[in-house]
């Protein structure tokens, strides 16, 4: 895979200057010319890890990636077309908490640049065309609501409509409470959609990445033709937190990680970022049409 | 000792309750039959009251009332000849949730419903109306029987959530809810669902993907308990920020209803569930009999296309 390293080195250059999604650009990452791994605690020359697709170059830790990072890294340059762009946010119950829900997306708004948590489109990856949705852990934790479950049900009906391969990545803190009922229906509806696709025989990859958790797991994420997972990243229904105060004791050592996953079953393939595209070329190859 | 245990907010009949059982029991209880009426009328006008300025989070206490009737007792007042299935035939038996065929009226159905358990030996082994994954591909395995032999579903929901555990994550949690809710919703015979007391999350939905979903009057439904939603949004879960998170996510059956989440509401007597256990089933089948009768009339494919529509319409956002 050597080959592909490179190719993805030159294509992260090439894509950090695409204009409209360099100004849309929001970091999950730290400012700063030098940035500290939180894993190893190097520090890195941030130039030099972005380049490196984001991945620590000392313990290849994955950092997380932005919506637009992520749509970057995965597609050929200058092939992707967003769709359903216009598709924002309401908010049906007028949802308060310690901050009115309102304020809370605006303030993810302007953190982030986008309107929800997901960008979705058509695009090339590795020259296959393909539907992406692409999850934004930046933007209130990648929670699911109406906005993130009506772009994923519009990406699969695309993906069936034009018979193209679906690729989901998911990167979510799971269903978004402000939007309470509302949300928990995201799922069924997701998961309905998903049944209607594999009735009419289409592909879906899912893409796990750090971390997805919550009504995201238990609904589409879980529901890929081929499931593929990020090296270590966390992914489970419940939180470790919430897990550790049920059974009242530490969790195991990489419990809930990617490896785990696949060790107990519920992973196809555990993927280091930089060969990401060639894998999901590869799938899309033995199992597209 | 009352027989009856009483929520904070019952606290005004308390007495009234004491004094009607003590006549109850009372050898002259024939003589004072008018005295008694008298007490009860006033007794029931009295929760009447309490009843309809019932709070959100009052409604969760009362969904969570530990003589409310569970799955086993709608099994027991409102179906014949029920006969249990067990087993997801890879992994074990979860008792959290209970499966089998039944007779409801004039339908033979496959009843599917969450277990909490009464005894505290069953709670624990139920965890409390927890399920693992077994459970869920226990229901889906039943459901798939059904499916085959052209049997109803009906579910009756009543789980604070899916059991947040270290086993549960090893056998997969998430992919078992994530399938059901897949399968269920190309299912090829009518799918009849009610929340009879707690709707939590995702463990709720995964046997609650319906062609008609109810809830009893007083149960609750939503993405994420109160308590849960107070320590996250509220950052700490206490009585007042439990009251306040039940309010804001609008977990009634009312709100559910209003919003287009569900499709109807079960009305229970006055007084709640626990205290008529008969009447609420009798209501409760009723409705399902209604239901299954209507369903029934659609063609597979009909039953699967309109289920698809009535899940793709759910959903709050903007288009500009
Ligand atoms: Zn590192």
């Amino acid at each position: 895979m050597t080959t592909d390293v490179t190719t993805e080195k030159n294509l992260a250059r090439t894509w950090a200057d695409v204009p409209e999604i360099a100004a849309r650009h929001r970091r999950a990452i730290p400012e700063g010319l030098w940035i500290q791994c939180p894993s190893c605690a190097a520090s890195l020359f941030r130039r030099a890890t972005e380049n490196n697709l984001w991945v620590c170059p000392e313990c290849d830790h994955h950092f997380r990636l932005s919506a637009a990072q992520r749509v970057r890294q995965l597609v050929d340059p200058g092939s992707f077309e967003e769709i359903d762009e216009a598709i924002t946010p309401a908010d049906p119950l007028t949802f308060t908490d310690l901050k009115p829900y309102q304020q809370r997306l605006e303030a993810a708004r302007r953190a982030t640049g986008r309107r929800d948590a997901i960008i979705s489109g058509v695009g090339f990856v590795k020259g296959r065309r393909a539907v992406l949705a692409v999850m934004d852990f930046t933007f209130l934790g990648g929670s699911m609501g109406s906005v993130v479950g009506e772009k994923i049900t519009r990406a699969v009906e695309l993906a069936e409509a034009k018979n193209l391969p679906l690729i989901i990545v998911s990167a979510s803190g799971g269903a978004r409470m402000m939007e309470s009922g509302y949300s928990l229906m995201q799922m069924a509806k997701t998961a309905a959609a998903l049944a209607r696709f594999d009735d009419a025989g289409g592909l879906y990859i899912s893409v796990l990445t750090d971390p997805t958790t919550g009504g995201v797991t238990a609904s589409f994420a879980m529901l890929g033709d081929v499931i593929l997972a990020e090296k270590n990243a966390l992914i489970g229904f419940a939180g470790p937190r919430v897990i550790a105060q049920t059974i009242r004791q530490a969790l195991p050592a990489g419990f809930q990680r990617a490896e785990f996953l696949r060790d107990t079953g519920f992973v196809d393939r555990v993927v280091h970022r930089r060969d990401l595209r060639s894998e999901i070329g590869s799938i899309i190859d033995y199992a597209g049409r | 000792m009352s027989a009856i245990q009483h929520l904070p907010f019952e606290q005004p009949v308390t007495d009234l309750d004491r004094q009607i059982e003590q006549l109850e029991q009372s050898p002259t209880a024939e003589a004072l039959r008018e005295e008694l009426d008298q007490l009860r009328r006033s007794r029931d006008a009295l929760l009447a009251r309490l009843y309809t300025g019932l709070t959100p989070w009052d409604v969760v206490r009362v969904a969570r009332h530990p003589g409310r009737p569970q799955t086993a007792d709608y099994v027991r007042l409102m179906c014949r000849d029920f006969r249990e299935l067990h087993g997801d035939r890879h992994f074990g038996d979860d008792p959290a949730i209970l499966c089998g065929f039944a007779r409801i009226g004039p339908h033979k159905v496959m009843l599917i419903g969450h277990r909490k358990g009464t005894t505290t030996a069953e709670k624990i082994a139920c965890h409390f109306g927890c399920a693992h994954p077994e459970g869920y591909r226990k229901a889906l395995l039943k459901m798939r029987l059904a499916e085959k032999f052209g049997l109803p579903i009906v579910t009756l929901i009543d789980t604070p959530g899916a059991y947040p555990g270290l086993k549960a994550e090893e056998r997969g949690q998430a992919e078992a809810i994530a399938l059901n809710l897949r399968e269920m919703s190309r299912l090829r015979v009518p799918v009849v669902s009610c929340v009879i007391g707690e709707g939590g999350s995702g463990g709720a939905l995964g046997i609650g993907v319906g062609d008609r979903v109810a809830m009893l009057s007083n149960a609750w439904y939503s993405v994420i308990s109160p308590e849960g939603c107070a320590a996250i949004l509220w950052k700490e879960a206490n009585d007042r920020t439990n009251a306040q998170a039940a309010a804001s996510l609008s977990l009634t059956a009312g709100d559910n209803l209003r919003h287009g989440l569900i499709d109807a509401v079960i009305e229970e007597p006055v007084g709640g569930a626990h205290r008529h256990p008969e009447e609420t089933a009798a209501r409760l089948q009723h409705w399902l009999v209604e239901q299954l009768s209507d369903l029934k009339r659609h063609p597979p494919q009909t039953l699967v296309r309109l289920r698809y529509d009535k899940y793709r319409r759910i959903g709050a956002f903007g288009t500009g």
